[in-house]
């Protein structure tokens, strides 16, 4: 049996999936269609549903942490009402304190920004843009979602257990994290953290080698690599990044539930707890971190690339112009990419690192700066003497750049060997990671979101909620996390649970204060854009027309509401790139159409 | 520089409607796995041999691994491990066997091989469960805190350490604790994946009796079972060397 004619019969097979699913959807059952989907846009759309419902519970979290930072002397008597013996006499209990630093920062870089980004833009948009029926494996993509979904439940689990969730920081370093007698959020809630991320990192694995497979080898006719539009490229080093730096982490999670659970000592020596001696010998707490900041590095490219490519799209798009150094966007990505894996150790410069060691991490760190700068670059000048529309996806992706911008640069500071010493652990560092990869990553999904909630649902979102929820946010981001930066350069740590007593940060409880305050209007913002999309979704505006941005796109040539199998004919093939806009006269030439005899060169 | 390529026959390998690397996505998809996988063993043993020479001492394999059933306490360095890799290396040769003759369409072929490659997969297990059995309960005069006490092999207990002279015999000394779970792991993982392969070759198995692959026209998943069994035979090798030879 010869590859080619395995090949022939896959081909085959994908087409008459496409017809029959197309004669036959109106007759699925509500379980094959809502629930137990093997179609790429309902998994999508379960995987940015059970992100939106993370969001909003990590986004609510730190909106409690922000009470007690900002308001340290106050009690909320509601909050014992709601958090029973966690909030004893409406004050949160310290502990508590440190679960919800924890569980924010789980939530939303893996729960919410790995998964509800990556997850939910690259299962939409992969095989409409690249022009296949579907995923590779559609079964495998049902798989990754419900992996997702048991992940959750199981986190959701640990929030309600009697000794709560992990609290030993999102990096959960041992020893803390290794022993149930150093904390109680070292006990089984810990044990739930670490199933529940092996359980993600299953569903990980599992998307990636779908978003993979499905770029390399369904691509339609004539759809060549650099024909891709951007978000195909970001998609792909997302996946590549994910496969290759996830299983490094699930190697540290089973090390690490051997140490708690079997009496192993992989990261534990010479530890005294509560005048007891243990056992554990040989063991070092520095090999986890390594292990962690593996993935844990390039984990920040997972959130970030995606943004970035859904960012080139819609502003391109809302430009009216191509894209500007194409290639040089691509090679970009690839540096990222590539780089992504040789800057780990310069989360560890304190750590006791080798200096002369640290020195190359620095070098490769400080390198990222350039593809990174040749993106941002590249970005402006698209939007220059652009024709530009102000759609609220285009209004975050322009917000885009301006947060990756103000938060790329203080990571030149961070990435320093030298000044990192007195930055580490500050609210420098706070500032610079919320708005590079928090801020910088919701919008990217905003953007996206605004830009392609027509094709998702068949319906717009409201605009003027749509405005209001881009300003505050825009101007709140900068609200909340810019004083950071000056508390951070003075010395305030992060994690701490109350400032009042220390001499030397009593003068910040005003700015801390008001940081509070912005971040609660900050949320209701985000709490609006929820109701926006709830809302819309029955009652938007309709679509009319296939194409209502004008876009190059495939997805733009599947009817308003695609079936399973998005095309009902024959997939179209393609013979341009995605960004011929603004050409001969033209405000935009589809990628399905052929090149003119007469047709000028770009 | 797009409208360039248009005019380039379509039959360039990247220019969409093809697979590029001419193979089906479920073996993209597999290889892409086995990558992934080979960064969990990679994570795993070089975090065992930044621990191991982190210490002064190790375990020396010839004088832990120098048992073999039914032969009593006669002294048989690295022999028991050879077989299991002999057994593990065959059971590879049959699955090559077994892709061969799918390649030819042959059905009785294919289940008369896929039944060798997993019977090799089973006593690989079975010789892995008798040596770990042996090691925990095996039975070590060690000096502890100048008493003598008798440990077998676990996660907790090394009584593989530096010969001391006690009474005028010589006796080990407890040796880096690391040891035991660094083995127990490492190839405890790699146990679970020959213990998957043998699940997934089982599934082959029944797929093929049931005549599953000959309605395809094609045995592809045979081969793609096959690459992961011969990843997991690879992976072994790196075992055998980091913790038999080294």
């Amino acid at each position: 049996m010869s590859n080619e004619a395995i090949l022939h019969d896959q081909v085959t097979g994908v087409h008459d999936l496409g017809h029959t699913a197309h004669e036959h959807h109106h007759h699925q059952s509500f379980i094959s269609k809502y629930v137990f989907s093997q179609d790429h846009k309902m998994i999508a759309k379960q995987f940015l549903i059970t992100g939106m419902i993370w969001a909003i519970i990590g986004g609510f979290f730190s909106v409690l942490f922000r009470l007690q930072l900002g308001y340290p002397e106050s009690t909320f008597p509601w909050l014992e009402d709601f958090l029973g013996h966690w909030a004893k006499g409406g004050k949160l209990d310290p502990e508590f304190y440190y679960s919800l630093v924890t569980m924010h920062g789980t939530i939303l870089v893996f729960f919410v920004l790995t998964a509800g980004l990556s997850g939910t833009f690259s299962n939409f948009l992969i095989p409409l843009q690249v022009g296949a029926r579907d995923m590779a494996s559609p079964f495998l993509n049902m798989l990754s979602y419900w992996f997702f979904f048991m992940a959750s439940i199981v986190m959701l689990t640990s929030l309600f257990v009697q000794t709560g969730p992990a609290s030993g920081g999102w990096t959960i370093y041992p020893p803390l994290s290794a022993l149930g007698e150093a904390s109680e959020g070292s006990k089984i809630g810990m044990d739930l953290w670490l199933v529940s991320m092996a359980l993600f990192i299953i569903n990980a694995l599992l998307g990636g080698l779908n978003y993979i497979a499905t770029i390399l080898n369904l691509r339609t006719k004539g759809m060549s690599m650099t024909r891709m539009p951007l978000t195909m490229w970001a998609f792909f080093f997302t996946a590549v990044l994910g496969v290759l730096s996830f299983p490094v982490l699930l190697s540290g999670a089973i090390l690490l539930l051997f140490d708690r659970n079997l009496g192993t000592s992989f990261f534990l020596s010479d530890i005294v707890i509560n005048g007891k001696i243990l056992p554990n010998e040989g063991g070092s707490p520095i090999l986890f971190q390594h292990l962690f900041w593996f993935l844990g590095h390039p984990e920040v490219y997972i959130i970030i690339l995606p943004a970035m490519g859904i960012a080139s799209e819609v502003m391109s798009v809302n430009s009216r112009k191509p894209i500007f150094g194409y290639m040089a966007m691509v090679g970009s990505l690839f540096a990222i990419t590539a780089l992504a894996f040789l800057v780990w150790a310069h989360h560890m410069f304190v750590t006791g690192l080798n200096p002369f060691l640290g020195s190359f991490f620095v070098l490769l760190t400080l390198l990222i700066a350039v593809p990174s700068a040749i993106k941002v670059f590249n970005w402006l000048t698209t939007l220059w003497r652009g024709n530009i529309r102000f759609t609220p996806g285009m209004l975050f992706s322009i917000g885009f750049v301006s947060i990756f911008i103000s938060g790329g640069l203080t990571g030149i500071f961070l990435g320093n060997s030298a000044l990192d010493i007195h930055l580490h652990d500050t609210y420098f560092v706070i500032a610079h990671f919320h708005i590079v990869m928090g801020v910088a990553g919701m919008f990217g999904m905003f953007a996206g979101l605004y830009h392609w909630y027509p094709k998702m649902f068949g319906r717009y979102l409201n605009d003027t909620l749509a405005y209001i929820h881009f300003w505050v946010t825009m101007v709140g981001a900068y609200l909340i996390f810019w004083p950071m930066h000056y508390e951070g350069l003075a010395g305030m740590p992060r994690r701490y649970y109350d400032f009042s007593n220390w001499e030397s940060f009593k003068m910040f409880a005003g700015l801390n204060e008001f940081i509070s305050f912005v971040s609660i209007i900050v949320f209701a913002a985000q709490l609006l854009f929820v109701f926006n999309f709830f809302y819309s979704m029955f009652k938007g505006r309709k679509v009319t027309t296939q194409n209502p941005w004008g876009a190059n796109t495939l997805e733009w040539s599947t009817p308003i509401r695609p079936g399973h199998g998005n095309w009902p004919g024959e997939i179209p093939e393609v013979h341009r790139w995605a960004y011929d806009y603004g050409k001969d006269g033209r405000e935009f030439i589809p990628q399905t159409e052929p090149v003119g005899e007469h047709e000028s060169k770009h | 520089m797009e409208t360039a390529a248009a005019i380039q026959p379509t039959t360039k390998l990247w220019n969409g409607g093809k697979s590029p690397f001419n193979v089906s996505y479920g073996k993209l998809m597999m290889w892409y796995f086995l990558m992934s996988d080979a960064f969990t063993f990679g994570a795993f043993l070089i975090s065992y041999g930044t621990i191991r020479f982190s210490q002064n001492v190790w375990a020396d394999p010839n004088h832990v691994f120098n048992a073999f059933p039914l032969t009593g306490h006669t002294n048989l360095p690295l022999a028991f491990v050879s077989l299991m890799t002999f057994i593990l290396i065959l059971s590879s040769v049959t699955m090559v066997l077994a892709v061969h003759e799918g390649h030819n369409m042959n059905r009785k072929g294919v289940e008369k091989w896929l039944v060798f490659t997993i019977l090799g997969g089973l006593a690989f297990l079975g010789c892995q469960a008798w040596e770990w059995t042996h090691l925990i309960t095996g039975d070590h005069a060690v000096l502890v805190n100048g008493t003598l006490q008798h440990w077998g092999t676990t996660v907790s207990h090394n009584p593989w350490g530096p010969e001391v002279n006690y009474n005028g015999a010589e006796v080990a000394s407890p040796g880096p604790i690391a040891f035991g779970g660094y083995f127990f792991g490492i190839t405890g993982f790699h146990g679970f994946h020959v213990f998957s392969g043998v699940v997934i070759n089982g599934i082959m198995l029944v797929k093929t009796r049931l005549g599953h692959f000959d309605q395809r026209g094609h045995y592809e998943m045979i081969e793609k079972a096959g690459l992961y069994w011969h990843f997991v035979d690879l992976v072994w090798v790196f075992v055998f060397l980091c913790f038999y030879l080294i």
